[in-house]
């Protein structure tokens, strides 16, 4: 068969549900509780709309395993870089703290 | 050919085995895999200099969000078209498929306007590629590498999409062009997938 149809999902359900997470997301910026908190649920809630968006707009749900396996290689990449990139970011931290009690705050550091 | 595809059915037999039609499918994904590194590595470039800025401004503060929460509904709707596009078309309906085809590209062409609006906003307002009135310099560097890179890959869309149009408008048969639209539908939606990523960690974080 020349085109393999899948069957079409509820679409208007997954944009309400984009819409209503858009909608979720401005309001936790405006949450009185801890930046990180918040930066844990925005992490989520974007993600979770992305999983939305490729699982059914982009058919992932309906498609093959191998297809799946490409589209997950570069969210394992992505993690394994944010790892790699983790030990620089905390040299930095640790080499501004240094020089700020070096200097003790005689001079401001300029970045 | 039928010796290369019983071989592959016979590796692995839960798989359906690969269809000329697949293989653009597949081509696609692929582009979009490595589309996807490149959006992450700028992201986490992204994130690894603001961590360790001691000045970086807050986004929120600076940008303002209104006017790029409505550009992230209206990329939504224009997923939402797109699919609907490919729907009629399965449904043998090529009119209405280019015009929901055509307001995808509208959608589009109006997210990228916005931007081109905000950018200039922001730009009076002293954000500049090498500097900045509230801090880091690398904050305007990232926020116009980041987004610029987003606003092409929109540009692009907006081109393949009306290309689409002239795809099924030419071909007579509404099946011939479907798996065409599908492969196209993914593009856009990826598109739409890592604005979600952007406006989250550009914006609102």
């Amino acid at each position: 068969m020349a085109t393999a149809e899948h069957k079409h999902p509820n679409y208007m359900a997954i944009f309400w549900y984009l819409a209503i997470l858009t909608v979720v997301e401005i309001g936790v910026i405006y949450l009185p509780i801890g930046k990180f908190t918040i930066g844990v649920l925005l992490c989520a809630l974007a993600l979770g709309k992305a999983v939305l968006v490729a699982m059914y707009f982009m058919h992932l749900k309906f498609e093959t395993r191998t297809l799946g396996m490409v589209a997950v290689t570069p969210l394992v990449i992505a993690t394994l870089l944010v790892f790699l990139l983790l030990p620089d970011g905390f040299a930095v931290v640790k080499r501004t703290v240094g020089v700020k009690a070096a200097t003790t705050e005689t001079a401001p550091a300029k970045h | 050919m039928s010796h290369v595809a019983s071989m592959h059915g016979a590796v692995e037999p839960a798989e359906s085995p690969l269809t000329p039609e697949s293989w653009g499918k597949l081509g696609m994904w692929i582009f979009l895999a490595g589309d996807a590194v490149g959006f992450g590595t700028l992201l986490a470039g992204y994130g690894a200099m603001r961590a360790t800025s001691g000045d970086w401004p807050v986004p929120f503060d600076v940008l303002g969000i209104n006017l790029t929460a409505a550009m992230t509904f209206l990329l939504i709707c224009s997923s939402v078209t797109m699919v609907k596009a490919l729907e009629w078309l399965g449904k043998g309906d090529r009119t209405r498929a280019r015009v929901l085809l055509f307001l995808t590209a509208l959608g589009g062409a109006i997210f990228v306007s916005l931007q081109a609006y905000e950018w200039t906003h922001l730009i009076h307002r002293g954000l500049h590629i090498n500097g900045n009135p509230w801090g880091a310099s690398l904050f305007g560097t990232s926020f116009f590498l980041v987004t610029g890179f987003h606003g092409l890959h929109v540009t692009g869309g907006v081109i393949y999409l009306l290309a689409m149009m002239m795809v099924v408008k030419r071909r007579p048969v509404p099946a011939a062009s479907y798996n065409a639209v599908e492969i196209a539908g993914l593009y856009w939606h990826f598109v739409d997938l890592v604005w979600i990523m952007v406006f989250t960690f550009m914006y609102l974080l």
